[in-house]
């Protein structure tokens, strides 16, 4: 049996999950990085995204928004703001999100409205996180 | 004297007003259990959240971050955190009043004093004031931590601008279901987590590798750091209201209790003197007849 480290994801509304995997798969800020065990500290922070992990040879899928995570003492950290297992994704209702959202920045974008497009961007990103995390590769 | 019909009315009356005072006790045990499950959650994230910034800022030369800058104070910003609704209490009036004399002690010194109102009682009251500069109201039932975001960044942005040298927070601190006291939390500037930094560093392990570099990720921490403190703040506040109308609204179905029982010894003696009088006219009736 391989070693293991704890993965743990915490999000305001309480610990969502807290499993011991076998590598843990992140969006970090410079790109999608790797966690085995015992992983060096790190401290790193977190974009809206998928987040996957191995557990005895089972794949598993979590969209997470945007916070930071923590690797130290063989124990991997997220404290994020939001986490939805990919099972318990609404692929319709993403779906519906993801249009809205481009909706939403197209006329932003046009009207040259800053904070609208910021907004629209995070939604947009947010949605199709949800649809990667649920399995849909957005086309 | 009231008569009988009167005092029959009063009763169903106040019995009436107890249905309603217990139903609230009621509502705001359930509401009470909800915020504090809200708490409960919250914790976890709070925690890890405290380790990771005490971890970070023992390194941090505090001079880097406009947030944390310490300028000489000639504004103060309060952030006073009240509840939506009324019935619960002085639980609202003891805040206020704390944040009225914070403004008068900070006015005698000579700076000026804005005030930004979480919760509509605090508006409600220091309005006439002037000197509510943002009022945000109806949104302390919907524990959501983008609405405390939503504050934290124009306080924050109020501090860069430099318009507030100090930013503090005034509101009802949970200390049990029987307690609650106003409490002052300075927020603004963020001031480096001291203490047992050296032994949190000793417990880390040594040195992380940072993804970016320190200095960015304190950017995206300090934020975040205002935004969990004014939400667990959020979080306690709306814990001590449920818990103040609970026992006001509990005192005020034991007063309703209490009323009740002196406005039925009033009936029951009035009732009697009717009856007694009743009786002496028969009994002066059957005499009259005799005779």
């Amino acid at each position: 049996m391989a070693e293991t480290i704890k993965l743990e994801v915490v999000t305001p509304r309480g610990a969502v999950l807290s499993e011991n995997v076998d590598i843990v798969t992140a969006p970090g800020y410079g790109g999608e990085f790797g966690v085995l065990a015992n992983h060096a500290p790190l401290l790193s922070t977190i974009k809206i995204g998928v987040m996957s992990y191995k557990k005895s040879g089972k794949d598993q899928q979590l969209m997470i928004s945007g916070g930071f995570c923590k690797v130290a003492d063989n124990r991997i950290t997220f404290l994020v703001e939001s986490a939805e297992f990919g099972g318990d994704i609404d692929v319709d209702r993403a779906m519906r999100a993801k249009e809205r959202a481009e909706k939403r920045l197209a006329e932003a974008l046009r009207k040259a409205e800053h904070l609208n497009q910021a907004r629209a961007e995070a939604a947009l990103q947010r949605s199709l996180a949800r649809l990667r995390a649920a399995g849909h590769e957005p086309s | 004297m009231a008569s009988l019909k009167d005092v029959q009315m009063k009763i169903q009356g106040v019995k009436k007003t107890s249905q309603i005072t217990k139903a609230m006790n009621m509502v705001a045990a359930a509401k009470l259990r909800g915020a504090q499950q809200r708490m409960e959650d919250f914790r976890p994230y709070a925690d890890q959240f405290n380790d990771a910034m005490t971890s970070m800022s023992g390194s941090m030369e505090t001079s880097l971050f406009p947030l944390m800058e310490v300028r000489e104070v000639n504004s103060v910003e309060l952030i006073v955190v009240t509840s939506d609704r009324g019935l619960c209490g002085s639980f609202n009036a003891h805040i206020l009043k704390t944040a009225e004399r914070q403004m008068a002690r900070l006015e005698e010194e000579g700076k000026t004093v804005s005030l930004v109102c979480v919760g509509k009682k605090g508006n409600a009251y220091f309005k006439k004031f002037g000197k509510v500069r943002k009022s945000y109201p109806d949104l302390m039932g919907t524990f959501q931590m983008f609405n405390a975001r939503e504050i934290v960044q124009d306080a924050a942005a109020n501090f860069l601008a430099g318009e507030t040298d100090e930013v503090r927070l005034v509101f009802g601190e949970y200390i049990s279901v029987a307690a609650q006291r106003p409490a002052v939390k300075a927020l603004l500037p963020i001031q480096p987590l001291a203490g047992d930094e050296a032994a949190a560093e000793v417990a880390e392990g040594g040195d992380f590798i940072y993804e970016p570099s320190p200095t960015e990720i304190m950017d995206v921490l300090l934020p975040l750091y205002l935004n969990v403190m004014l939400y667990r703040v959020m979080l306690e506040v709306s814990a001590s209201e449920h818990a103040a109308r609970m026992s006001a609204m509990d005192n005020a179905t034991n007063a309703c209790a209490d009323i009740i029982s002196s406005l039925t010894l009033i009936y029951n003696k009035a009732r009697q003197a009717g009856i007694t009088a009743e009786l002496m006219d028969i009994v002066g009736g059957a005499e009259a007849l005799k005779g």
